[in-house]
């Protein structure tokens, strides 16, 4: 006999987790299934030489106190039941976005941003504080608005390198598009990121996943680690279960996918395949370094949290085509500088920079390592341009590539904002199966547990895709 | 179950779901989103603890029969009358 569940999710990012916790939650039989040894998804953890390495989680965003009830961290921690005080939020320091001629910073103040704007584009300011407000009254939740954010901006703000900076930390924190991104995600990243702001738990992405995994553990979920969903079955129209790596059968209803759109109508097979064949890809992808520094790296001059740097007149956030990278956009961070963190006596500094899969795809054991060293010294050697040169003080490091993101995640070209067009429905075609997370267009950590955790309350509540308004 | 019972019954979930929240001095004939903030969410997770807690399955379009904590008991006494209010 087949073994036996109300409902399955696969993949254990921050989606699944959350997922599968308020599945659990309501009474449901629920098994998680994540492919990989570990879970966490895009946000992992491993050790290497004994230290320890972060991926993702830069910043938690959606900063927020508890008091903020409604707004989506405080809220979405409420419905998994978990205390937000146990992530034990420190607050960031502040963040910058650094252009050639000029700087923006910014905190969980938004007062600190407009002041900026103020200052720096004083003939936009009107224009600026007209938008903020307008946003700041808007839901995180808006549908359709104008078909490109940055042809509205530029109407309304009139200044291009404004709109540049504006929209820099927005595209590289969630956007799945190049240049671009769409108002209804605007929306959500201006909140999350400009208003809401950014924190850290102590501790950094560990404990976090340690209280998702505990919390699914505590309301009767079951964890499946090294279990690869190969197909989702189905007959007629509706889902039968899934069918493991190993040959196991899984039965169950209810099937929800955080393993990205494409990639589940793929695990369906027959037409649904070839639709998948035909559904264009996500292109936004990164080579990421971590580095462990001989001191902590405020005692070195890094006094920022977050460094959004463009080395370019104009913002560039595109697939780095045809090279295997681009180091004159990209993302520092420095997780030391968060309120509250414990002292650690090595420093980490980490940098994103823009990327794409297919030439990375294509090199050979010894070009591959050759190229993830260049584009480490090039991500460095950028920083060092309006930071202090970290070169010198680097002990150990990891860099990672398109590739590594595929291979721990399975996620098609590294896209780690997934599909152009998200699947806003969570609909899959098939009764039953649900696509969670990222190509349900909830991105980040706390989009993702939003979004999971939102459509297993649906299908739970056997309410699925209409709003509950008693 | 008795009235009392069902608002109690009530009265735990929303514990449940919303533990910071005051349930002690709630109004019985007032909407629940007037007296503390529950969102359409929090309402999805009441339809799942009933499930759950006493196998009361309500159908969609019956949500808006649990906006007050008289409008619960009015809905929910004929598919509670034999159950047993669960100690939580
Ligand atoms: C370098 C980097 C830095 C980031 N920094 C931040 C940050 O600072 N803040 C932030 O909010 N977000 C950050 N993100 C983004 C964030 O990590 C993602 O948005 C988030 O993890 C998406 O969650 P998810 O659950 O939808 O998907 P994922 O995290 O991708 O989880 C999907 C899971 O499904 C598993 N899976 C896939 N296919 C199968 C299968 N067939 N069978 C079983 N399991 C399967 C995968 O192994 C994976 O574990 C970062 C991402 C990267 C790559």
């Amino acid at each position: 006999m087949d073994e036996r569940a109300d409902a399955i999710v696969i993949g254990a990012g921050p989606a699944g987790l959350a997922a599968g916790i308020r599945l659990a939650q309501a009474g449901l039989s629920t098994i998680v299934l994540e492919r990989h040894w570990l879970w966490g998804g895009l946000n992992s953890f491993y050790k290497l030489g004994g230290r320890n390495y972060d991926v993702g989680l830069h910043a938690l965003t959606n900063a927020a106190p508890k008091s903020a009830r409604k707004l989506p961290l405080p809220r979405v921690m409420r419905q998994l039941r978990i205390p937000l005080e146990a992530l034990e939020l420190g607050e960031q320091l502040g963040s910058r976005t650094v252009f050639p001629s000029v700087s923006l910073d910014f905190s969980n103040d938004f007062d600190e941003l407009a002041s900026q704007v103020r200052a720096k584009f004083p003939a936009c300011a009107e224009a600026f504080d007209k938008l903020a407000i307008e946003l700041a009254l808007s839901p995180h939740g808006v549908e359709g608005g104008p078909a490109s954010t940055r042809t509205e901006l530029l109407q309304r703000l009139g200044d291009e390198l404004l709109v540049d900076m504006l929209m820099h930390p927005l595209l590289w924190y969630g956007s799945p598009t190049a240049h671009d991104v769409s108002w209804s995600l605007f929306v959500v990243l201006w909140k999350s990121i400009y208003e809401e702001g950014f924190a850290r738990p102590r501790g950094g992405v560990r404990p976090l996943l340690k209280l998702l995994t505990g919390r699914l553990r505590e309301v009767g979920g079951t964890l499946r680690l090294k279990s690869g969903v190969q197909r989702v079955l189905h007959d007629d129209g509706r889902t039968e279960g899934v069918l493991l790596d190993d040959g196991t059968v899984l039965r169950a209803p209810l099937v929800l996918s955080s393993a990205g759109y494409v990639e589940t109508l793929r695990m369906l097979g027959g037409t649904f395949a070839e639709r998948a064949a035909t559904e264009p890809v996500g292109t936004m992808t990164f080579v990421e370094s971590c580095s462990h520094l001989s001191q902590s790296a405020p005692s070195l001059g890094f006094d920022k949290t977050i460094t959004f740097w463009n080395h370019s007149e104009r913002g560039i956030y595109a697939p780095s085509t045809p090279a295997p990278f681009d180091a004159r956009s990209g993302v520092l961070c420095i997780p030391e500088n968060y309120r509250g963190q414990d002292p650690e006596p090595e420093g980490v500094l980490r940098t994103t920079v823009l990327s794409n899969a297919a030439v990375w795809e294509d090199l050979d054991g010894e070009a591959y390592g050759a190229q993830k060293e260049a584009a480490y010294q090039a991500s460095l050697a950028a920083v060092s341009t309006f930071a202090p040169d970290p070169r010198p003080h680097v002990i150990a490091k990891d860099v990672f590539t398109p590739r590594t993101i595929t291979h721990f995640t399975s996620k098609r070209a590294g896209a780690v904002y997934g599909i152009p067009h998200k699947v806003d429905d969570a609909a899959s075609g098939v009764q039953g199966l649900h696509i969670i997370g990222t190509d349900n267009g909830f991105l980040g950590i706390v989009g993702a547990m939003v979004g999971g955790a939102g459509v297993a309350a649906f299908v739970a509540a056997g309410a699925q895709g209409q709003e509950a308004t008693p | 179950m008795t009235n009392e019972d069902i608002v109690q019954a009530i009265k735990d979930i929303i514990i449940t779901i919303a533990p910071d929240e005051e349930v002690a001095g709630l109004k019985l004939d007032v909407s629940l989103r007037d007296q503390i903030e529950l969102d359409s969410m929090d309402f999805l997770d009441i339809v799942m603890e009933l499930r759950k807690r006493y196998g009361v399955n309500v159908p969609e379009e019956d949500y808006k029969e649990l906006a007050s904590l008289q409008s619960c008991v009015d809905y929910l006494a004929p598919h509670l009358a034999d159950k047993e209010l669960v100690a939580h």
